[in-house]
């Protein structure tokens, strides 16, 4: 299915629409499942654990409702593991590697702040599956916002050494945070339908959200007017995806005919 | 005089079943071999999350993906209420903690062996939490509060850690061919190594009589190993898998099955550093504490200065 085409079916649009959120979704939680085990104290190996809990489980729900939408009686995991990179939509910001914790952290507050003003306006969608999901995982996106916005004020403001590492990150990661709100027609025919929401109600509210925490921890904020990197919603990625399909399908993809349930 | 009264009140509490607090009297030894064996389980909950850890990303389904996620989270969990009570007698988590970063302290031998296939997921769901379960069963009647309670609680997840490795491992020996040569492959490779879990034969284990004696443990390692041997060989027979022991055999008599002697020069050498996996073990230990060390750093610079500045305020 192309995006690109002039015209898409509303069918089309919202199995694009699922994927794009449930893409999102299922990388972020891989590249926060890569901690466990590894984190800086015991309890933040858990709230990681915890977080790619969550982004892996809501990415689970949304793929199952996907294959349902599209009709070509696939099974979810069809679709996490027998898609090339080009065919992922997910945010190159969430594909990124994970970095140091600094890194982790400033990624999943951008993220976390954008989820939830997006969930907050998804749960009254007139998609009566979509928006129960949405109100379902809202209360999760909460607890990921408030726990990632803490970690910001804390680094921030706590050491040089801690500053310095998180106002590399924010700098670094900045010109991916402009995808976020790309649209396009398939966005648009969803907004006319009620089946999706616009995500320019809420680019100023996610600003200031960004903006005064940043200022809280003592960082400077970078430049929203600066070039930002675009392409991921076509498919086009940074070469660090291929990468990481290429461990996550690996096994999957040797062995075909087995089942794993 | 005082102290060996005090002894035999305290050996008086244990053999009527009594609970020892943390608040109550106990022998300085009973302390240290508690402290012990608790950050030993805590540290084997912790390291045990290494070699998991290493198919999260590889899992075949978003299913089997949460469901080890979930698992492993769980063990750290586990190692978080176990450093706890061990806090109950004295010792610090920072402390016990050093004692593993600088080899001092032990954790479970088993974890220094290499998980090399999917298979290996469900093999140490099944056999490793399996045995954990049994021992873990007779701790939760040990006679230290805070670790039978632990225990009680950790029993729970345990028993649907073993059950989801179990039903992974009767799913690949009923699967396709690879699949069946996987999960036996791993079976043959994690069997002996599960069996050492439970330490040296009894004649060989100078703590245990004191820890029976103490109401720590109440079954000997070699009790406990056979209860494991009973039950697992029934459940491997029942999906048709083969345990590689030649020496294998039900005794009538008996009840039980009679099994091959263990390789304790293996035992030992992996019991002292040189198995094949401590070095990596310890090393991502160190290196996930060192890289943390910035972030720790800052957590508490950050509450520091945010206490100031609320005594300020007030």
């Amino acid at each position: 299915m192309s995006t690109a085409a002039d015209s898409i079916t509303t069918q089309e649009a919202r199995y694009e629409y699922l994927l794009r959120l449930a893409d999102d979704r299922l990388i972020l939680g891989h590249r926060l499942s890569e901690w466990c085990g590894h984190g800086p104290i015991l309890e933040e190996d858990i709230a990681l654990a915890n977080m790619a809990l969550d982004y892996i489980g809501h990415a689970a729900s949304l793929y199952e409702y996907a294959a349902e939408i599209e009709g070509k009686e696939r099974h979810r995991d069809d679709l996490v593991y027998f898609r090339n990179d080009v065919e992922f939509k997910n945010l190159k910001l969430v594909e990124l590697p994970r970095g140091d914790f600094g890194f982790t952290m400033a990624r999943q507050f951008l993220f976390s702040a954008f989820s939830y003003f997006l969930y907050e306006q998804l749960c009254e969608v007139e998609d009566e599956q979509l928006g129960g999901m949405a109100q379902k995982h809202w209360k999760e996106i909460k607890y990921h916002l408030r726990h990632s916005r803490e970690w910001v004020l804390r680094l921030g403001d706590g050491t040089k050494e801690s500053h310095r590492r998180i106002q590399d990150a924010f700098n670094e990661i900045w010109t991916y945070t402009g995808e976020m709100f790309y649209q396009d027609l398939v966005d648009e025919l969803l907004q006319d339908e009620k089946l999706a929401t616009d995500l320019n109600n809420f680019k100023a509210d996610w600003e200031e959200l960004v903006t005064s925490t940043l200022e809280e921890a003592t960082l400077e904020v970078p430049d929203f007017d600066q070039f930002m990197a675009e392409g991921s919603r076509k498919g086009l990625h940074t070469e660090h995806l291929g990468h990481l399909l290429a461990e996550m399908q690996h096994l999957r993809r040797s062995y075909p005919d087995a089942d794993w349930q | 005089m005082e102290d060996s009264t005090k002894r035999e009140a305290f050996q008086e509490r244990i053999d009527k079943g009594e609970t020892i607090e943390p608040k109550d009297f106990m022998p300085d030894r009973y302390r240290q071999q508690l402290i012990r064996m608790m950050s030993q389980h805590a540290h084997s909950e912790i390291v045990g999350m290494l070699p998991e850890g290493n198919w999260i990303t590889r899992a075949p389904s978003l299913r089997r993906k949460l469901i080890l996620l979930s698992k492993v989270q769980d063990e750290a969990g586990h190692g978080l209420y176990l450093y706890s009570a061990t806090e109950t007698l004295g010792a610090s988590r920072q402390e016990v903690i050093d004692d593993l970063l600088n080899g001092r302290a032990k954790y479970s031998s088993i974890f220094n062996y290499p998980t090399l296939s999917w298979a290996d997921v469900a093999v140490i769901g099944w056999l490793v939490d399996g045995a954990a379960i049994i021992n873990q069963t007779m701790l939760a009647r040990s006679s230290y509060g805070p670790y039978a309670r632990a225990m009680v609680r950790i029993c729970k997840e345990e028993s649907f850690h073993k059950k989801q490795g179990y039903e992974m491992v009767a799913k690949m020996a009923e699967g396709t061919p690879e699949q069946q040569e996987m999960i036996q492959d791993a079976v043959n490779r994690w069997w002996w190594p599960t069996l050492m879990m439970f330490g040296p034969h009894d004649d060989d284990s100078p703590n245990s009589a004191e820890l029976i004696k103490w109401g720590v443990k109440s079954k000997t390692n070699d009790e406990l190993r056979q209860s494991f041997v009973d039950r697992h060989v029934q459940e491997a027979h029942t999906v048709g898998l083969e345990i590689p022991d030649p020496d294998l055999e039900y005794n009538e008599e008996t009840g039980h099955w009679n099994f091959g002697e263990i390789d304790w020069d293996e035992f030992w050498k992996v019991v002292k550093g040189n198995g094949p996996m401590n070095r990596e073990r310890l090393n991502a230990r160190r290196k996930a504490h060192e890289e943390g060390e910035w972030v720790r750093e800052a957590a508490e610079e950050y509450a520091r200065k945010r206490k100031l500045r609320q005594e300020k305020v007030s």
